[in-house]
């Protein structure tokens, strides 16, 4: 009885109804202060246990004040829940505080909207995906630098998570959950544990994917194959799912599992990519700890890269802008040189052709030196087996794989259809969301204005398929070498085969005198880029099956 | 005859001959096009360019334009096309941007002429003028379209799309100066090739991209496109506006479509995904197509008529790299295989059918009584001869008049409510369930709960609830011919019993052949069946295996004995399709009471006394054995749910299974049992029982079904002040800003099941309101009125 009538609701909180809100709020208030009431002095030993567990109980709903009063779209509960959290704080308890520096490890706070300062359009943005799902979260906090983006970003994740589709509920939390442990992203796989026992998941699953059923067990290969060697799907992969008697797949199911799977492993990327967070309501994300035990946290040490590091970074990028500035004139003038010489200089047909193998062999070798390795918060290997299983470069391996070639099955013409066909209305989401991150700009580059970008941006995109072996026939894999030095491609190549790796020092050191925004921007190229690449070896495998 | 002159006239004196016919290639074609002569198509891909001679028996090739040791992405082609004015002239468009023209008369191995590289992007699509021997014109992937005038050595104009890709490009036929190009996003440009600056109009054809469009060679204002979204439009681009006069939707994208030629209303389409065949649509028929080639096994790239003169001759060339010729009159004609058929339902529940005469005959020849024994309705036929049809020279319409009362289907509802199918053991459930049939005077459906429950229940329980005593007896005696009584033993004991005797003997007899069938009994026939009052069967679950060889011996002589009985209707329809008994089950009933007796079952009747001490043997077996284990009889009792969905009583056939949970439910399929779920659900709420159904849905364990009631869970309430619907929650008005459903008892916002009293409208919590009323009967709100609630 007490424990329903303490069960707090937070989605009143989501309304866009202030008195809603306010009453909301008001339910809260009195909770916790019920709760602290038994907290208390005088203490008794003999509570000890459950004590310790309301006081959990406690601290998670503290832990999700802080959160709102940082992150909650609406002003009003923001005050309102500091204030409620300050008046926790009188009591003598303990309340948590944010650890980090905002929603991005490598953006520094203040270069990222606030919450609060946002305009009308970010600000319905914000309060929709509020609304949506009780939070506001860092990956949406980074990406609204890019509101378009976002907006479609967030309507296709809605659509696959929450809307009509083949599979249930917390199977689609849970195939979210597998594609972002394979990449070790403790962030995705913290988030949608929540969200999967928020939908009813059955908790054994998580200690393992060999306790969730065998449909799901089934498709782990695939995840694995996906998400590290797409080139190597076949479509005796699409059989075996679709064909295991009681546990096989339905194409539809399928379908959606393989775009959950791909849009994971993708947001995977960004969120290593840009460094996101931990949520502050999740573990990692705010500390109990007053302020002087410690100056820096968890995530911090372990990715070497603590504030002081920072400070020094950013001195040193001071140092250098001269240097930086030279860079973004050079790559500039390399554009202007290859939109005009293209007609001049004509490249023999072989040419072409060794330019593609080269580009191709040579990202084997873009490889960041330092090889440390990241911990993962939250024990996220158990989520998957076979922890070896990694981006394997096709021929440093020997392996040779035959070239995809996107005249041959593109996703405007063949993938769009697949996925239309099977899971309708999700290949329009997912190709207005392709078309919107390709042809994203602002025609600025660092300090420059009226810049065509199209250029660049295409060969980042092609880069990327390539790393994949797509190849487009009609590209110059030439531009690539011009227009992409050796650290981009190594980020690029990082987050985009195995983004568990990326550093800040790879994100500072590439683009020195880019603004975040635009490396934000360069983020969402890759993931898409990526998520297309993946999309197109898996449905081409579907389709390969179907015929 | 007239057109086969024009057609030899337009060859030069040679008429064209052919048959269907394919060839392989080296590799996918990713487009074809004719010659002029209709005697040569040229093939081209990613790694093939040939042209094939097409004669009469086969396709030779003719030449490989593929020359030259290195493979260049200049050879490797998007598209291809033919001048049609020139035999000599070629061009293609390249995968990397470039277009290649070619001069057949060119002495050289290498028939390469000129080289255009100002496309930046894949060309998408390349394609001659009409009449003009110089004038080509390019669409290409960067959203550019160039003509090139080929005594030059570079474009004569570039037209900018100023918008996304250009997928194809199509002079118009008729008018000199026109041509079209559709977009990536959906758009259709027409462009006069005089003014390069901007085009002529512009117009949304698509949602998404429009791959092709091909003038009509007659109609000058028709264009037909085709694009991602499955549509193939015809527009008349004649009036001021382009208005879509005809639209046909397929089933995949559209490829490639091309007109017929000398069928105006007739076009060709191919796709570009999942869908391999090759369809001619009449637009004015949009959703059948007037033939189908289904020759290719993977998706078709490139169609081509091969003659402008000639609509009989088509050729594709397709992925799984084959050639192909198809002749029209060997396509197969969807048409003719559709039974084209109508059904609507009366105001009064009258049925009318409509369809092909002949369908009806042979139908209504094979099963007789299929309609009528099928469904708990019965309908009177009366056929409506002559009903004209567009196009169909003879139909038919039939229609059925519901009886009066007999479409009620109150034991339904009845039965609905009044099952219970979770919560209590399982031989409760059971014996409640056969209480409700009972009472409802379905017997049938009672004694098939009672034997489930003897199947699957403890052996203990059974004798204790049953009316049988003489077995039950046996049973506890144990003696192994004690209960050796025959009929005339029986009748001075057990009185009235000897009907009850008899119908124990057919069902033994019954069952035994059901088990040999592997069928089951049992059919949930709504009629009195006099066996049923007493559960004479509950002891067929005990007997079985070591009957089967006695019946075994002579299956042709048990079954015919069946009609003599009253049971054995039941298993009748499932084994034999009524051949010897003409009767329908109607009269099989009324036999029981009435001593009518028909031929065979006169027959049957003389086997009467052997027949039921072969059941007193088996009787006695039967309490020697052990019990078999339930899994024994789960076929049987799949079979049994078949039977009665197949009899239309899904209820049964689903309560059936809710009850026995996963004692069947392994036995019988997924999709089966969704069916069933999902007749059953509509059922239900087609008669309102909305909470049964949701019961239903709620105790399925099809994740399909269960899932329906996580669909469309949304509640729209409006604001009890302002009237308006409350959008964002369900308690708090947007626009009056007040909570709208505050609880009379403890003045909080009610955010879950509120009640309220439809008198003075206050209400609150269901809780509440339940604790307020037993104190008092007036208003919590203090209104005084004296509430109610239903």
């Amino acid at each position: 009885m007490a424990e329903g009538e303490n069960e707090v609701r937070w989605d009143g909180l989501c309304s866009r109804d202030s008195t809603t809100r306010e009453t909301a709020l008001e339910n809260i208030r009195q909770i916790i202060l019920r709760k602290t009431e038994c907290l208390r002095p005088p203490y008794r030993p003999s509570d000890g246990l459950s004590n310790a567990v309301s006081l959990d109980g406690l601290n998670k709903l503290l832990a999700h004040l802080l959160m709102l009063s940082k992150r909650c779209p609406f002003e009003d509960v923001r005050e309102k829940s500091e204030f409620i959290l300050k008046s926790v704080q009188e009591l003598g308890i303990r309340i948590p505080r944010p650890l980090g520096h905002g929603p991005s490890r490598f953006i520094p706070e203040k270069e990222i909207l606030q919450v609060g300062s946002e305009d009308a359009q970010m600000h319905t943005l914000f309060a929709d995906s509020f609304a949506a799902l009780g939070r506001l979260d860092n990956i949406t906090l980074v990406m609204v630098f890019h509101p378009q983006y976002l907006e479609s970003f967030l309507k296709t994740q809605h659509y696959l998570l929450q809307m009509d589709g083949p599979l249930p509920l917390h199977y689609r939390h849970y195939i979210g959950i597998m594609a972002a442990a394979r990449h070790q992203c403790s962030y995705l796989v913290n988030l949608h544990v929540n969200d999967f026992l928020h939908v009813g998941g059955d908790p054994k699953w998580l200690n393992g994917l060999e306790n969730a059923p065998q449909k799901l067990q089934n498709l782990g290969e695939l995840n694995k194959v996906l998400a590290h060697r797409p080139w190597l799907i076949t479509k005796e992969h699409i059989e075996g799912l679709l064909k295991a008697e009681e546990h096989s797949w339905s194409l539809a199911e399928l379908v959606h599992a393989v775009v959950l799977l791909t849009h994971y492993h993708s947001l995977a990327s960004f969120t290593f990519g840009c460094g996101i967070s931990p949520e502050i309501h999740c573990d990692g994300g705010h500390t109990f700890r007053p302020p002087s035990v410690s100056n820096y946290c968890f995530c911090d040490i372990t990715n070497g890269n603590h504030s002081v590091d920072e400070m020094q970074v950013n001195s040193a990028g001071n140092v250098s802008v001269s240097d930086s500035f030279f860079e973004v004139e050079a790559l500039m003038e390399k554009m202007r040189q290859l939109q005009e010489c293209r007609d001049e200089e004509e490249a023999s047909q072989e040419e072409m052709a060794s330019r593609f193998e080269i580009e191709k062999r040579e990202s084997m070798f873009v490889f960041s030196s330092d090889d440390e390795e990241a911990t993962p918060a939250r024990d996220v290997s158990r989520h998957f087996e076979d922890t070896s299983y990694g981006y394997k470069d096709f021929s440093r391996h020997g392996m040779h794989v035959p070239t995809f070639r996107v005249q041959d099955y593109c996703w405007e013409d063949h993938g769009y259809s697949l996925v239309n066909r099977l899971y309708p209305d999700v290949g329009q989401l997912i190709d207005e969301k392709f078309h919107i991150a390709y042809n994203l700009t602002y025609n600025t580059m660092a300090m420059h204005k009226d810049v065509d970008t199209s250029m660049l941006r295409r060969a980042i995109w092609n880069y990327i398929h390539c790393m994949f072996g797509i190849r487009y026939d009609d590209y110059d894999y030439g531009e690539i070498n011009q227009l992409l030095d050796r650290s981009f491609k190594v980020y690029i190549k990082t987050v985009v085969c195995t983004p568990e790796k990326v550093t800040k020092r790879m994100y500072d050191s590439f683009w020195r005198q880019f603004k975040h925004s635009e490396k934000v921007h360069v983020n969402l190229l890759l993931i898409e880029a990526r998520m297309q690449a993946e999309l197109l070896y898996a449905l081409r495998a579907i389709t390969r099956y179907m015929t | 005859m007239e057109k086969m002159s024009r057609v030899t006239t337009a060859l030069g004196g040679s008429v064209l001959t052919g048959r269907t016919m394919h060839c392989h290639l080296d590799a996918p074609a990713n487009a074809i096009s004719v010659c002029r002569d209709a005697a040569q198509v040229v093939v081209a891909g990613r790694s093939i360019f040939k042209i094939y001679a097409i004669e009469e028996e086969q396709f030779v090739e003719k030449l490989n334009l593929r020359v030259g040791r290195k493979p260049s992405l200049n050879l490797s082609c998007a598209d291809v096309v033919w001048h049609q004015m020139d035999e000599n002239l070629l061009a293609t468009a390249a995968t990397n941007g470039v277009v290649v023209t070619w001069n057949l008369g060119r002495p050289s191995r290498n028939k390469q002429d000129q080289l255009f590289t100002e496309h930046k992007r894949t060309v998408n699509k390349v394609c001659f003028h009409p009449t003009e021997a110089h004038v080509l014109l390019s669409g290409s992937q960067d959203g550019f379209m160039k003509c090139f005038d080929l005594r030059r050595k570079d474009s004569v104009s570039t037209f900018s799309g100023q918008s996304e890709s250009v997928r194809d490009v199509q002079f118009s036929i008729r008018d000199y100066f026109t041509f079209a190009s559709t977009f990536e996003n959906g758009n259709v440009q027409l462009w006069d090739i005089r003014r390069p600056d901007r085009c002529e109009r512009m117009f949304t054809a698509h949602n998404g991209p429009v791959f092709c469009c091909d003038w009509h060679p007659e109609d000058r204002g028709w264009l037909a496109t085709g694009g991602r979204d499955k549509m193939v439009k015809v527009w008349d681009m004649t009036t001021h506006r382009a208005k879509e006069v005809h639209c046909v939707q397929t089933i995949a994208s559209v490829a490639r479509v091309k007109w017929r030629p000398e069928c105006r209303h007739h076009l060709a389409t191919c796709s570009m995904m999942v869908d391999h065949n090759i369809y001619v649509w009449d637009v004015r028929r949009p959703f059948v197509p007037a033939a189908m080639f289904e020759e290719h096994r993977d998706v078709t790239t490139g169609i081509a008529w091969r003659h402008p003169h000639d609509p009989s001759f088509l050729l594709s060339g397709s992925k799984d790299s084959t050639l192909c010729q198809h002749l029209f009159r060997d396509a197969s004609q969807p048409v003719e295989r559709a039974n084209p058929e109508g059904l609507c339902y009366g105001l009064f529940g009258d049925l009318a059918f409509a369809a092909k005469e002949s369908l009806v005959a042979t139908e209504s020849g094979r099963k007789p009584y299929t309609g009528d024994r099928r469904h708990p309705i019965f309908f009177k036929r009366k056929l409506d001869p002559a009903e004209p049809f567009a196009g169909l020279a003879s139909s038919a319409l039939s229609v059925f008049e519901m009886e009066p009362g007999s479409g009620s289907m109150s034991w339904f509802v009845d039965t609905a409510e009044r099952y219970a199918l979770a919560g209590r053991p399982l031989a409760e459930l059971c014996d409640h369930n056969a209480k409700v049939a009972r009472e409802l005077g379905r017997n049938q459906v009672a004694q098939t709960w009672t034997m489930l429950r003897i199947i699957y229940c403890s052996p203990g329980l059974v004798p204790a609830t049953n009316l049988n005593h003489s077995v039950g007896k046996g049973s506890s005696c144990g003696l192994p011919l004690m209960n050796s009584f025959n009929l005339k033993d029986m009748a001075p004991g057990l009185g009235s019993e000897t009907r009850l005797d008899r119908s124990k003997g057919d069902t033994r007899s019954d069952t035994v052949l059901l088990d040999s069938s592997a069928t089951l009994i049992t059919n949930e026939d709504n009629e009195e069946t006099e066996g049923s009052d007493v559960p004479a069967d509950y002891l067929l679950g005990d007997v079985e295996g070591e009957e089967d060889e006695l019946y075994l011996l002579d299956p042709e002589h048990a079954h015919s004995e069946e009609p003599e009985y009253v049971l054995p209707q039941e298993a009748f329809p499932l084994r034999h399709e009524i051949v010897d008994t003409p009767p329908g089950p109607e009269h099989l009933q009324d036999k029981a009471d009435s001593p009518h007796v028909s031929g065979s079952e006169a027959d049957a009747a003389s086997l009467v006394p052997m027949d039921s001490s072969f059941s007193l043997i088996s009787v006695s077996h039967a309490l020697y054995d052990s019990r078999l284990p339930p899994d024994f009889f789960s076929a049987l009792v799949c079979d049994m749910l078949r039977f009665y969905a197949e009899q239309g009583d899904v209820q049964m056939a689903v309560s059936v299974l809710i009850v026995l949970g996963e004692r069947v439910r392994k036995d019988i399929d997924e999709q089966t049992q969704e069916h069933w779920y999902t007749s059953y659900i509509d059922l239900l709420q087609r008669f309102c029982l909305w909470n049964v159904s949701n019961q239903v849905v709620k105790l399925s364990t099809s994740r399909a079904i269960s899932c329906l009631n996580q669909a469309s869970t949304t509640l729209h309430v409006n604001c009890s002040h302002c009237k308006r619907p409350m959008s964002s929650r369900g308690w708090i008005c947007d626009r009056c800003h007040r909570c709208a459903s505050m609880c009379a008892v403890c003045h909080h916002v009610v955010k879950g099941l509120f009640v309220w009293c439809q008198g003075c409208s206050h209400g609150g919590h269901l809780q509440h309101i339940m604790k307020w009323l037993e104190g008092s009967s007036h208003c919590p709100a203090g209104c005084g009125h004296l509430c109610e609630y239903s």
